[in-house]
């Protein structure tokens, strides 16, 4: 780059000469054009796209007959769908509400001087590393009816001892909220550890000196000033819940029938194996809608909040 | 939050608290561990014992065939060569993933926060609401974009699906690191004659290593771990070791080996656990120091 391009570059707005097109000053824009190209193409692009679909009634190759809601119509009378939406419900609300809560406890337990705090950290937080292809292979193992969990329990002399729920329509779902939950919840902890590292010493020196008890300056000054890590946190890990598809595929494949589907295999399945291009659009356009609600207030309050700093 | 300020008194209901404390912490660390301790004892386990045997007994010997079978040998869908085929799919398609997402995304987090330009902004709000979209959206218009490219089925479909849907977060990580970056740092040494890659080069990468580390073990687990990208979009014999594993754990014929379903699945976790392990404390130093706070 050569010297006086890149001064013009800094000097334009000073002395309000008319912008040079000098190579300096498109530099930025230059590297930036493929992000920007790939972004509005490939993420928004698609998602316009698949839009498109689902008001048509494509089967297995894109078609453009479009027939209006049908897909939509077709979806919510799709008993199918309806479990995998049920299940998303129960799995998305039961895994944000036990991760958050596991996850702040822990780090306030790992923030009170403990010895082996290192250790302890590493230990939670290994799974997040892991796939949960993995995980679900693990968890399908340890909770086999037939040769995991219940049978160590007969073998330890309870012999009565059941535990079926992968093989149980009705309870099948919480093996992925087990699953889920031992896989995910160290990151919130990692999460909330971090935040509280970030809070003001002098903050909770001050409610010290006033008398304030561990239990009441966490509880009233320390939890509050980390507000922006739990939308932060409830953020991801709705996003995790939403998006759910691997672990599904690896502990329970949708079964037993389909009652443990969540809405993305019921997407994949729909679009991928069963030539319904349509009707996996339309679903797929549901957790769009589903991310979105979740998302927009939260990026609204965030880039707001930034203007105002 | 401030270590000399917590725990300081120690009374008779402190030692019990902290008794308690500690009983707490070491149970929920068997609920992380006892899994991986389970994989591990099963795999090292021959079938007979697999059978008779409970979960946590310990092996009686030593079996190492299932890990030789689970890599070499065992069968995945109708092929039978274990999935270390599989596990070099995978390091061929994270490496250049890795590296070219992280590249870009220093330059785009470099570019939206010291050289902003009009709709910069606007086109990282843009961004940002790209990073949560469920892929299951783009799912299907990207299977027919690589076919038309010529990639589908290919290592470098899957690299290109990587970055694509990698440089989200990348930009968003060193976004959020280089907004404290002053600007008058960059103006002055525009001054001085510095052009835009002499500034990032010699000014900014020095400061980045602790963000480049964050980033490069954040896309390294995603693309390491993904199943859905690899099993939309990989051919027979690019699959990921994910989808392998997948395939290896639901192959049903003969008698099931589950020592040589641990094994293959301890093999598809080592990368990242061995990354995580290695280059964990780093990450958690570097969500401190901002990865999160945008």
């Amino acid at each position: 780059m050569n010297t006086k391009a890149a001064n013009s570059g800094s000097g334009q707005t000073q002395s309000g000469r008319p912008a040079r097109l000098s190579l300096a000053d498109w530099m930025p824009k230059i590297v930036m054009a493929p992000t920007v190209i790939v972004t509005l193409v490939c993420i928004y692009g698609y998602m316009i796209w698949t839009a498109v679909l689902s008001f048509t009634n494509s089967r297995m190759l894109p078609s453009y007959d479009f027939v209006g809601f049908d897909q939509y119509e077709r979806l919510f009378n799709n008993d199918r769908w309806m479990v995998a939406l049920t299940n998303l419900g129960v799995f998305g609300g039961m895994f944000i509400a036990i991760c958050l809560f596991l996850g702040v406890t822990l780090a306030i337990f790992l923030d009170q001087k403990i010895r082996a705090e290192g250790a302890l950290r590493t230990i939670y937080l290994y799974p997040m590393a892991i796939s949960f292809i993995v995980t679900g292979t693990a968890w399908k193992w340890l909770l086999n009816p037939t040769n995991g969990l219940e049978k160590m329990m007969v073998n330890l002399g309870f012999e009565d001892f059941t535990f079926n729920w992968l093989a149980d329509p009705d309870m099948v779902i919480y093996c992925l909220v087990i699953a889920a939950v031992w896989q995910a919840s160290g990151f919130v902890m990692a999460l909330f550890l971090a935040g509280l590292r970030g809070v003001d010493g002098d903050l909770i020196k001050a409610a010290h000196l006033d008398g304030a008890s561990i239990f009441t300056t966490y509880r009233r000054i320390i939890l509050p000033s980390l507000k922006p890590v739990f939308f932060s946190a409830m953020v991801i890990l709705s996003h995790i819940a939403i998006k759910s598809f691997d672990l599904v595929a690896a502990l329970t494949n949708g079964g037993p029938g389909y009652s443990s589907d969540l809405p993305a295999n019921f997407m994949y399945a729909h679009t991928f194996t069963r030539s319904q291009v349509g009707l996996g659009s339309a679903s797929a356009m549901i957790m769009l809608g589903c991310v979105l609600a979740i998302l927009v207030p939260y990026l609204y309050s965030e880039l707001r909040g930034e203007r105002h700093e | 939050m401030n270590k000399s300020t917590v725990g300081r008194k120690t009374s008779g209901l402190d030692k019990v608290l902290r008794v308690a404390l500690y009983t707490v912490l070491t149970i929920v660390a068997a609920f992380y561990l006892i899994p991986f301790i389970v994989m591990l004892i099963t795999s090292l386990k021959d079938v007979e014992e697999i059978r008779t045997g409970t979960l946590l007994s310990l092996p009686a010997s030593l079996h190492f065939d299932s890990w030789v079978k689970a890599w070499s040998s065992a069968c995945t869908g109708s092929s039978c060569g274990g999935i270390s085929p599989y596990f070099m799919n995978s390091f061929q398609i994270v490496i250049p993933a890795v590296l070219i997402s992280t590249l870009l995304g220093a330059i785009n987090g470099y570019v939206i926060s010291l050289w902003k330009f009009r709709g910069s902004d606007l086109f990282f709000a843009l961004l940002l609401l790209g990073c949560f979209v469920p892929f299951q959206v783009i799912l299907l218009p990207m299977a027919r974009t690589l076919g038309w490219l010529g990639i589908a089925n290919t290592t470098s479909g899957l690299v290109f699906v990587h970055v694509v849907y990698g440089v989200a977060f990348t930009t968003l990580f060193f976004r959020n690191f280089y907004q404290s970056i002053p600007n008058e740092l960059v103006k002055a040494a525009r001054l001085d004659g510095a052009g835009f890659f002499t500034i990032f080069y010699r000014i900014i990468l020095p400061v980045s290593t602790p963000i480049i580390v964050v980033t490069v073990i954040w896309q390294f687990t995603q693309i390491w771990n993904d199943f859905l990208f690899g099993v939309a979009f990989s051919g027979f014999d690019t699959q990921p070791v994910t989808v392998a594993l997948n395939n290896l754990v639901n192959t049903s014929f003969g008698g099931k080996e589950y020592n040589v379903d641990m094994a293959a699945a301890i093999i598809a976790a080592l990368p990242t656990l061995a990354v995580y392990v290695f280059a964990g404390k780093y990450f958690v130093r570097g969500l401190t120091a901002g990865a999160v706070k945008g």
